[in-house]
């Protein structure tokens, strides 16, 4: 009878998680674009569903909600579900939106999907050999197999954001610090930007009036083609169709200094817009921070331990989840928003799905560590007997790596552009 | 000959409905054969013959002026997008038939490009609310153009026409729908072309008194000796 109750309780959250998977789709990641494929739109609803349901499983865990063994099986039944949708049905429907976007697969659409989803799996299974990953004594096709895998492939990613993350943000924002922009500055940009586009306009003219005058005559103006094009045009050429030629060539040149141009002006207001917001956020405290300080604040009184423990692994690990879920949401979007179009975006938000699916379920893999001993069991019962200490020290491995790697890009890329850094 | 008179037409819309096709059709009467990713603004140029056929027929420079970007860009995209919408004569509002969304999206490209001369400070002040209001009184001829006419089936072309009809009243505006990958829509004599003429005509003299806040100026022809 408990056993239903606390089904019930599970399917109502998985529902919440689910409409706000759907509405976070609708309104933030697709509000540009149309969508024509719901079954995007149900597979990116039906992953984050399912992560979000593994986060509050550990936070039932933690508070003993639930019946211990409904809880149990739970966490096995929502394990298959997401090895499911991230191993078979993302990177299907991935493979297929890709072969639907090349014109000429169209016919035979199935087939090559399949194609490209056997491709991926037999990378991902040679993704595993090389790691120790688990003990040797299980089958091929086990849950345990699978989330190894899945969890090398997250911890990897988590790793690499995370050192960027770390050095890129305080460079970032040393950098705004340092260039104190000011409104004179933009404006000068500006005038040079509009400068720009008037002599690719003046030279443009002479282009069109050319063309015409060239089109009155008689002569047509061929564009250099193929070998034999070329040969042609070195010896018979109409003088017009040469000018031309020469002016596309400054015009090509100074099209390019435009785009730069728009580029550091948008850099610019960019600055601008953050130090303004910066200066304003002096004085507040994020969560984290006001945490511990309550914490602290308790230590010094005397207090029960093991009342204690309890709630403190609680807020610690909730903070963890939601800072996470909501740290990846907006990446995610930003990331959404500068490299889609119309044409790709359903293949990019299926890949967005997939990553954050693998993120949520390394996400578990790792959080284990943050929790006391005592709420460590359920997880390592679930997972089976994966070697979680290789987990960790891949995280910081591949985090060290990933920092000093994006301090070695950022050093080089500080170096070609050093005038836009200099104090004005 | 040097002149200070200037004929500039931006060309609005989202993100892959086809402008920069759009505008090398106009311009170069050709196809363009690799669309890329238009960063900040291109600008081609294309010859107009003002009140062709008549006595009074001179020639024009008409810049087209191609902004990249979408609706949703960060504040600061939107900012330094908005150095291109000083002293403009007229609006192209271009969006895909086969997107709903680029065609919503248009009436906050047009808030977008209007507001910027009404508020000299570059501050957007609207709430990104459409107002028929706002455009029952504006001075800039606006044009509705939809793209990819030959990716909508037959069967539904008849229900995508209506909605665009209504699009171009809202706007007060006429409306082509074309194929920016076919140059026989814009063919000499088509009905299509002739709303293009007289589209440009009316950027070139509008018929109300005040086009000086717009930066227009009075017009001498730009013939090239």
């Amino acid at each position: 009878m408990s056993f239903l109750i606390d089904s019930s309780i599970m399917i109502t959250s998985q529902i919440l998680f689910f409409g706000f998977g759907w509405l976070f789709f609708m309104r933030q990641l697709f509000k540009d674009y149309e969508v024509r494929q719901y079954v995007v739109q149900v597979i990116f609803s039906v992953t984050f569903a399912f992560s979000c349901t593994m986060f509050e499983l550990i936070i039932f865990e933690i508070l003993k909600v639930l019946n211990s063994s409904s809880r149990y099986f739970h966490w096995k039944m929502n394990l298959c579900v997401i090895l499911l949708i991230l191993v078979f049905m993302v990177p299907f429907y991935i493979g297929y939106f890709i072969v639907s976007n090349i014109r000429l697969l169209h016919k035979q659409r199935l087939l090559f999907s399949c194609l490209l989803w056997l491709t991926f799996m037999y990378f991902f299974w040679k993704l595993g050999d090389p790691f120790p990953i688990l003990s040797p004594k299980h089958g091929i096709l086990s849950i345990e197999q699978l989330i190894s895998r899945v969890g090398v492939i997250g911890v990897t990613l988590m790793a690499l954001l995370s050192g960027f993350g770390a050095v890129n943000c305080p460079y970032t924002y040393m950098s705004y610090f340092l260039r104190n922009v000011t409104d004179a500055d933009i404006l000068a940009l500006e005038r040079r930007l509009l400068q720009t586009m008037d002599m690719i306009i003046s030279k443009k003219k002479r282009m069109a009036m050319t063309r015409r005058t060239m089109f009155q005559k008689g002569e047509v103006h061929n564009k250099p083609s193929g070998f034999w094009g070329m040969i042609k045009s070195v010896t018979t050429s109409a003088p017009g169709s040469e000018n031309l030629t020469l002016i596309q060539q400054e015009v090509d040149a100074l099209e390019e200094l435009s785009r730069q141009l728009f580029l550091e002006t948008a850099d610019l207001y960019a600055t601008k817009a953050t130090i303004n917001i910066v200066f304003d956020r002096v004085g507040k405290t994020d969560p984290v921070t006001r945490g511990i300080e309550i914490t602290v604040n308790y230590l010094g009184i005397q207090f029960d331990v093991k009342f204690w423990s309890q709630h403190i692994s609680f807020i610690l690990v909730g903070i963890i989840i939601v800072t996470s879920i909501r740290g990846l949401l907006i990446t995610l979007t930003k990331f959404f928003y500068a490299i889609s179009s119309s044409k790709s975006s359903n293949v990019i938000v299926l890949l967005l799905a997939q990553i954050m699916g693998m993120y949520f379920v390394s996400s578990v893999l790792l959080i284990r560590m943050s929790m006391p001993l005592e709420y460590r069991t359920i997880i390592t019962e679930v997972l089976g007997e994966l070697q979680f200490n290789f987990y960790h020290r891949w995280f910081d491995v591949i985090f060290l790596v990933s920092a000093l790697s994006s301090i070695l890009f950022l050093y080089l890329a500080h170096k070609q552009a050093p005038e836009k850094h200099m104090a004005p | 000959m040097a002149s200070l008179d200037r004929v500039k037409v931006l060309v609005l819309g989202d993100s892959g409905v086809g402008k920069s096709s759009l505008v090398h059709l106009l311009c170069q009467n050709q196809v363009l054969g690799n669309p890329s990713w238009t960063v900040g603004c291109s600008v081609d140029v294309r010859v107009h013959d003002y009140k062709e056929g008549t006595p009074e027929e001179k020639t024009y420079y008409i810049e087209l002026w191609d902004v990249g970007g979408s609706v949703g860009s960060a504040s600061s995209v939107k900012s330094t997008r908005a150095v291109f919408y000083n002293s403009v004569n007229g609006i192209i509002l271009v969006h895909d038939l086969t997107n709903k969304k680029s065609s919503q999206n248009l009436y906050r490209w047009s808030l977008e490009a209007l507001n910027r001369d009404l508020v000299p400070s570059g501050v957007l002040v609207t709430n990104g609310d459409y107002d028929r209001e706002q455009f029952a009184d504006n001075q800039i001829p606006l044009l509705v153009i939809g793209t990819k006419l030959d990716q909508i089936h037959e069967t539904k072309r008849h229900e995508v026409l209506t909605r665009t009809a209504f699009l171009a009243e809202d706007f007060n505006a006429e409306e082509i729908n074309l194929d920016c990958t076919n140059p026989r829509y814009l063919a000499a004599g088509s009905s299509n072309a002739v709303k293009l003429s007289r589209f440009f005509d009316k950027v070139i003299i509008p018929g109300f008194p005040d086009r000086k806040r717009f930066g227009g100026g009075t017009l001498k022809s730009l013939h090239y000796d």
